[in-house]
């Protein structure tokens, strides 16, 4: 299935994709097998289906979130630029990130960044709050069945009130970075093999 | 000799006191000619005896069970070991002498074989093949580096005058002596590490090591040997160089043997569809034959029985029956912890004749000191250089837990008691060491590593007290994170692992595994997406009224709403998974908000779903049960599946039907059942039927052995797994009279 020194020059348009995301060549190459290998019929794109066949997803609870996160804006397909931009979230900050140009558009895996990606799961009306609903969903996927209806209201009720500040009943993006910055969230939302 | 002492230990134990002379039990007088009643030890003496040390064994073991304090403390090899130190020291006292020795021969030959066999089989092979780099390196340099360091070190010891010059050794004495005490031990590794949960790969790492680092002590201790009896003055540079060579020689053989033996085995149990009840035989036979064969010809036997239970797993478990898989389970742990139990005891027995040896403190403290501090060294150095390569870099505590974790056990024993005395003049010196060393590893070592991998975790946790909001954030980023790992596919591209999985797929496969399995397997997640499909479709058609007009349900759906009410102490009790933190709060709790936040914080902890990485590697040979990540997982799959149903049924005007080419791989079987696995699941399809006619969505047990595959990739082999039935009456199959529901539909993209 293809030579083993398949390199850049079989990803189109290889360059903006680097500069977009910021992942390396090397990256670049092994995303590009990985899609390759997961899109089976070789249409050029995935769909939902190719994601879903990923066995561990399946038991992940949040799996068919992420899934959904690969198709904004309702398509059907994602092609390997908009794989790669999703993924781009989770490469590891480095210092040369930081002092970054202000010109420059904020890098895709900026702590910014990585918690909009994971409050975009949360807020799936896309309204820029997550409300008591939305939590209710989420932790209705995360905790196992032995908690009961009632309880989970409360959490989720509990949960909304704590990060809650100017009272509107949803927690908006400030508020969720603002109740998570104590968490190194740098560490927690990037996988080392993705530089 | 031996039939006296036995006698004498029937005492206490039986509580007879039967001469063993040929006496018949009547009072009377003795009937000439004809005898009603006769002592016939020396005929079964042999076996009753191995059957009376097992059973001792096994009634100790139960007697330790009893305490779960003591048993949560104190690693189960130290009790044992202790156990042999006090039946020795009766055997001792009663006998005036020691019998029952570990003699390497039955060590070798029968003891060690069924506890590697037991690991080379359930050895999770994609955790192993993804850091064999890792293992190699420990095991090949990290023994080297040990023998050598701690056999030089030792001499030095000597030429400064702490060792007494009774201990006649000289450096080549040193060195062999070095190498047999430098090398992981299997069994020690396993039993200690089993009771501590460290994450996967360390554990993988370290006990990797131990069974890989066989064929270089085999080669040293060799070599060594030869040397010494030799005498250091005849060696040639050439035997440098054969030493060095016959390394290569000895592990690659041993490796070979093994695979040989493992093609052999998945080829045999292809053919063994008519007599399933030798299956379990066959793969013991063979995998025995393997060890044996290596032995024979001077390879690495550990190493030929890694690779066999390795390199048959996957075909033989498509192959054989689900019952025979279940016994080939269940045997290979009992005789794998039947044989751990004894070569404990036995350790213990040893120790206590002291004729055997003789005592050097500066030796003794000399080879403590050394071992450790020189595996420690060693393991810093050897990670320092593979983090430069390994994608996911070992950190320091997973150092010290491997430094910490590398115990000696009953391999260099045996391998001490093997040296000849007349050529290594310090024999006794270092079986006395030897014992210590081990005594020390296995049981200091064993007792501490638990509280000090505790300890270490703990020291790194912070100690604020966490939000509601931090804690399900957390739990979150883990499942994305999980998530997100496995869609880039772990470690990303491996090229030469997908050239093994074609190469496998296209030859290996078809000749090794049965056809219906190879089938299946090819299939599975098709088959089960489109029933998936299915069932939706006709679940919708039927207007949803199936299923409640039927009273039937899709089967062991959790449901929210059945759960009693939980109180705190239940969750206390619960989430023992050391993810709560705030034990403390509940001590101080004052007012009724703090008390309802600390409420909803357990409810919260012990209820939450845990991502991947926080699971505890269980390869415990004590228990085989489902435990909760298992649970966990077939939790979410079904809801997972639910949803992606509910899905499906909220979008039904979008089906396009379509005329698909008839499957023929998928319809070849004939046969009444079929059982499709859902292999992209890890093991936990759901339990689904459907039949053509009635279209009704049944729940299905499985009765027939004959088409049942399971997933295998993961070694927590699950028994109980929600197996997947594609049940469907004979017209369905036959190609070309598919009903209109029944076609396979090929679902437009807009379903999704």
């Amino acid at each position: 299935m293809g030579s083993r020194s398949s390199h850049a020059a079989v990803i189109p348009n290889v360059d903006s994709i680097r500069r977009e995301t910021g992942f390396s060549q090397a990256s670049l190459v092994r995303l590009h097998h990985r899609f390759r290998a997961l899109d089976r019929n070789k249409k050029g794109y995935l769909s939902r289906m190719d994601l879903q066949q990923i066995g561990a997803l399946a038991v992940n609870p949040l799996g068919d979130r992420i899934i959904e996160s690969f198709f904004p804006n309702g398509s059907q397909r994602v092609d390997f630029p908009g794989f790669v931009r999703v993924l781009a979230h989770f490469r590891p900050v480095e210092d040369e990130d930081t002092d970054q140009d202000p010109k420059k558009p904020e890098p895709l895996n900026s702590r910014r960044n990585k918690l909009h990606y994971a409050f975009q799961l949360y807020d799936l009306d896309r309204d820029g709050k997550i409300s008591r609903h939305e939590m209710l969903q989420v932790l209705r996927l995360m905790v196992g069945v032995q908690v009961t209806e009632e309880q989970l209201e409360n959490i989720a009720d509990r949960t909304v009130q704590e990060a809650d500040e100017d009272g509107d009943g949803a927690v908006s993006f400030l508020e969720f970075t603002k109740s998570l910055e104590k968490m190194d969230v740098e560490q927690k939302m990037s996988i080392r093999i993705l530089k | 000799m031996l039939r006296a002492a036995l006698s004498l230990l029937a005492l206490p134990l039986a509580g007879a006191a039967e001469e063993p002379t040929q006496k018949p039990e009547s009072q009377g007088e003795p009937l000439p000619g004809l005898e009603l009643f006769r002592w016939q030890w020396h005929e079964v003496e042999a076996p009753y005896l191995v059957a009376l040390w097992i059973l001792v064994a096994s009634l100790a073991k139960i007697v330790f069970h009893l305490s779960r304090k003591v048993t949560s403390l104190v690693p189960e090899s130290c009790l044992l070991i202790l156990l042999g130190l006090v039946l020795g020291g009766i055997v001792l006292a009663v006998a005036k002498k020691a019998e029952y020795q570990l003699e390497p021969g039955t060590f070798f030959l029968f003891l060690l074989p069924p506890i590697v066999l037991d690991s080379g089989y359930f050895m999770p092979s994609r955790l192993f093949f993804d850091n064999l780099g890792a293992i190699l390196t420990y095991a090949v340099v990290g023994t080297l580096w040990n023998a050598f360091t701690t056999g030089a070190a030792l001499w030095g010891l000597q030429q400064a005058g702490l060792v007494a010059p009774r201990v006649q050794a000289g450096l080549l004495d040193f060195l062999l002596f070095g190498s047999l005490i430098s090398a992981v031990d299997p069994v020690a590794v396993l039993a200690v590490f089993e009771e501590v949960h460290v994450n996967e790969t360390l554990f993988i790492i370290v006990f990797g090591e131990s069974l890989l680092n066989d064929a270089v002590t085999v080669v040293l201790y060799k070599v060594c040997n030869s040397f010494v009896e030799m005498g250091s003055a005849n060696v040639q540079a050439t035997d440098y160089l054969k030493g060095v060579a016959s390394l290569f020689v000895v592990s690659l053989g041993g490796a070979a043997v093994g695979l040989v033996f493992a093609f052999l085995l998945a080829l045999t149990t292809r053919f063994t569809k008519r007599v399933r009840i030798i299956e379990p035989l066959l793969v013991f036979l063979l995998a025995y034959a393997a060890y044996l064969t290596a032995e024979m010809a001077s390879l690495s036997a550990i190493l030929a029985v890694t690779m066999c239970g390795l390199g048959c797993k996957k075909y033989v478990e498509a192959n054989i029956s689900h019952k025979s898989r279940t016994t080939v389970k269940y045997t290979m742990k009992t005789l794998a912890s039947c044989a751990e139990t004894v070569i404990f005891m036995l350790l213990g027995i040893s120790a206590v004749d002291s004729s055997k040896w003789a005592w050097d403190s500066g030796l003794v403290l000399g080879t403590l000191i050394f071992i450790l501090f020189f595996r420690a060294l060693g393991v810093v150095l050897q990670t320092w250089m593979l983090n430069q390569f390994r994608l996911v870099p070992l950190d320091k505590i997973d150092q010290v837990v491997m430094s910490y974790g590398g115990l000696r056990g009953a391999v260099a024993f045996a391998l001490v008691i093997l040296l000849d005395r007349t050529k290594v003049p310090a024999k006794d010196y270092f079986v006395a060491t030897t014992i210590v060393v081990v005594f020390f590893t296995v049981i200091v070592q064993g007792l501490t590593i638990k509280p000090l991998v505790k300890w270490l975790k703990v020291k790194r946790s912070e100690h604020h007290k966490p939000t509601l909001n931090q804690e399900l954030h957390e739990h979150t980023f883990d499942h994305i994170l999980a998530a997100v790992e496995d869609v880039v596919g772990h470690h990303g591209y491996h090229y030469w692992r997908d050239r093994w999985e074609q190469f496998d797929k296209k030859y290996l496969s078809q000749l090794l595994m049965r056809r219906s399995a190879y089938r299946i397997r090819d299939q599975i997640w098709d088959v089960y997406y489109r029933l998936n499909i299915r069932d939706a479709i006709s679940f919708v058609d039927q207007g949803g009224h199936v299923l409640s007009s039927t009273g039937l349900t899709l089967p062991s759906m959790p449901s929210r709403n059945s759960v009693a009410e939980t109180s705190v102490t239940n969750l206390l009790r619960e989430s023992g998974s050391g993810a709560c933190l705030d034990l403390q709060v509940i001590d101080t709790v004052r007012s009724g908000r703090d008390r309802e936040d600390a409420v909803m914080h357990h409810l919260l902890c012990g209820g939450l779903y845990k991502p991947r990485r926080r699971y505890k590697a269980s390869c415990s040979r004590h228990f085989i049960s489902e435990d909760a990540q298992e649970r966990q997982d077939k939790e979410v799959f079904q809801q997972n599946m639910k949803r992606r149903l509910e899905s499906f049924k909220s979008t039904k005007h979008n089906i396009c039907f379509t005329k698909s080419k008839p499957r023929p791989r998928k319809t070849g079987r004939r046969k009444k059942d079929g059982v499709a696995n859902a292999e992209a699941t890890n093991g936990k399809p759901r339990d689904l039927g459907f039949q053509d006619t009635a279209a009704v969505i049944l729940t299905v047990e499985s009765e027939e052995e004959e088409e049942e595959s399971d997933s295998s990739e993961t070694e927590k082999e699950d028994d109980e797994g929600i197996i997947f039935v594609a049940r469907a009456t004979s017209e369905v199959l036959q190609e070309g009279k598919i009903s209109g529901i029944s076609q396979a539909t090929t679902v437009c993209p807009a379903l999704c």
